[in-house]
């Protein structure tokens, strides 16, 4: 194949232009290239520690391109062990989630406990000495942190801890995690779906205000047929800003048009919530004051965090990720978080309220399923070799209608998928 | 028909067959004649087949207002996942009365909707669990759930039309 000497972005700060190579969508060679560089370097997202409460609960579920199991061991601390057995590769656990003290391989029987160390190998008399069963327990990635509930993976030995690399997220990570006193937690239910599209356009289409009244046309008439109209018709006429957090990850922050299930009450939640509305709302003033209260309870904010997971916290709170299958296909699986002591008829109300707009079935992710396709199948024109990404490009301060996010997250990937690869020396033992 | 026999399960195929054939001719108006004024529609997650959509997260739980909205983005200009529309086809099949609770006649029918759109087949696997009523001589829906066999949407991405 004809080698591209193209760069795979044009960053000109001066002229106020700011270009994506459309390749980056379409070339295998490419995707192989973030394989290395990106999902095997970078901190990815692997669970939330609420979806395995009690000792032995475990998830199995493919992270960065790999099958996984998030477990409590019996030690109750969380752990990610890699789902291969030690001996000759089969998955050791082949549910999706459940409650264990043990994983036995079915193909030869070797079990391992929760901590995966490996305790049963059938006729272990066979072996010599030299075969040390402490040296055969399930693999794992050399770093597994967590930030307030939110797991994380990294299978770069030489990586910075989770805290340095969420770098500005964290605070946003903050206004979510403190929706409650106990912690949030995962909901039962998790959408699984997919695209026939490149990634990064759910990375970009994320956190896009720019696309929201034509593409979630049908959204906006939807709430206004419920009695909901934007203030001044027109999202960006609202308080709002668009944030470059820090290695690759950004932020959209708006005063919220829909009502937000934490404690904003809008005219589709009934008259007749009202005044608990207004109680819970009074509970945020008193633990965090006005100021704060007001941005966790008003705004709305889309966070992406380099590379592959959003955490939208608009009319209600989804944690999505996804992963390149194929160049032009992605799997995505989303939740909803919410905080555990909510009652039941609030948590109900969220969830309605999550399903007006997001979702593989609801008014509004389908079109943009709908709409990263369309780009993908337009990508065959290879005629056209770049897309644009330079809206905002010379605002002092660019607007969430803007692409200052899309930017900051592109810098980062071309950063990564570009320096040179000096073998780094690995950290000391 | 009185209120206490259970219709035959002809009678019953007749009620899927029609809602089957306006759907997929995507005469939507009509299709909403067949639904009682609190008709719901559901579809659960694919981990989670029999929850609550109270406390579990489902593809889609509309009420009636909501099915309502649904239909007129649908046969708007701005439901770009199905504009253009969708070509469907549903297969409806091994149709079962089960008994009645209260007024509800309790259906279940398996189903296999295949769905073409830019030249790709997906197709949706299931089964149906329905809520009837009578109204009048006529059989009306008051729940319809389609509980997915697909262990996750994939490759369908999404379910735009009404499955």
């Amino acid at each position: 194949m004809e080698k591209s000497n193209e760069p795979f972005i044009i960053d000109d700060e001066a002229a106020g232009l700011f270009r994506v190579n459309r390749r980056v969508f379409t070339d295998p060679e490419c995707l192989e290239q973030e394989r290395r560089r990106l999902f095997d370097k970078c901190w990815i997202y692997a669970g939330h520690e609420s979806e395995v409460p009690h000792a032995g609960d475990y998830r199995s579920r493919n992270v960065a391109g790999r099958p996984l199991i998030l477990v409590r061991g019996d030690d109750r601390a969380i752990r990610v062990l890699l789902n291969t057995c030690t001996h000759r590769g089969a998955l050791v656990c082949r549910q999706k989630s459940g409650n264990a003290r043990t994983f036995q391989c079915p193909y030869h029987a070797w079990t391992y406990d929760s901590r995966g160390q490996l305790v049963g190998v059938p006729g272990e008399d066979s072996y010599s000495g030299a075969f040390k069963r402490e040296e055969m327990a399930l693999g794992m990635p050399p770093h597994v942190e967590s930030y307030r509930g939110f797991v994380f993976v990294c299978f770069d030995r030489t990586a910075d801890s989770l805290y340095d690399y969420l770098a500005g997220a964290r605070e946003y990570l903050d206004l979510v995690a403190d929706q409650c006193q106990l912690g949030m937690k995962i909901v039962a239910g998790q959408q699984s779906y997919s695209a026939r599209a490149n990634w990064k356009l759910l990375v970009e289409n994320s956190y896009d205000g720019y696309h929201g009244l034509p593409t979630h046309q049908r959204y906006f008439t939807f709430l206004a047929d419920a009695g909901i109209q934007m203030k001044g018709g027109n999202i960006a006429s609202q308080r709002q800003r668009a944030i470059d957090l820090g290695n690759g990850h950004a932020v959209l922050e708006y005063d919220s048009p829909w009502g937000r299930p934490i404690a904003q009450w809008a005219v589709t939640f009934g008259e007749h919530r009202k005044a608990h509305f207004e109680e819970l709302r009074r509970r945020f003033d008193e633990r965090f004051g006005a100021e704060r209260a007001q941005r966790i309870c008003e705004t709305s904010r889309n966070l992406g965090i380099f590379p592959n997971l959003v955490i939208n916290d608009i009319m209600a709170v989804t944690v999505r990720t996804f992963y390149p299958v194929s160049p032009d296909y992605m799997e995505v699986n989303a939740w909803a978080l919410a905080p555990v002591d909510e009652s039941a008829e609030d948590s109900a109300l969220r969830l309605d309220n999550f399903l007006t707009f997001l979702g593989p079935g609801g008014f509004a992710t389908p079109d943009d399923v709908e709409m990263l396709e369309s780009c993908q199948r337009g990508f065959a024109n290879r005629e056209v070799v770049w897309s644009d990404i330079s809206r905002g490009m010379k605002r002092e301060h660019p607007s969430i209608t803007d692409e200052l996010q899309m930017r900051a997250f592109w810098r980062r990937w071309n950063q990564l998928m570009t320096e040179p690869q000096i073998r780094r020396a690995r950290k000391a033992a | 028909m009185n209120a206490t026999e259970l219709p035959s399960r002809q009678q019953v195929e007749d009620l899927l067959y029609r809602e089957a054939a306006l759907l997929d001719e995507w005469r939507l108006e009509e299709w909403l004649a067949l639904l009682t004024q609190d008709a719901t529609y559901q579809i659960p997650p694919t981990d989670v087949p029999e929850g609550d959509a109270r406390n579990t997260l489902f593809i889609i739980a509309d009420d009636a207002l909501r099915i309502r909205s649904r239909v007129k983005q649908l046969l708007g200009k701005s439901a770009w996942a199905e504009n253009p529309h969708s070509r469907t086809r549903r297969m409806i099949t091994n149709v079962r009365v089960l008994g009645a609770e209260d007024e509800n006649i309790i259906i279940t029918a398996n189903f296999a909707v295949h769905r073409m759109r830019y030249e790709s087949v997906d197709t949706y696997i299931g089964h149906y669990d329905y809520k009837l009523v009578r109204q009048g001589n006529e059989l009306r829906i008051r729940e319809r759930r389609a509980i997915l066999d697909n262990e996750a949407l994939r490759p369908h991405g999404k379910i735009g039309f009404i499955l």
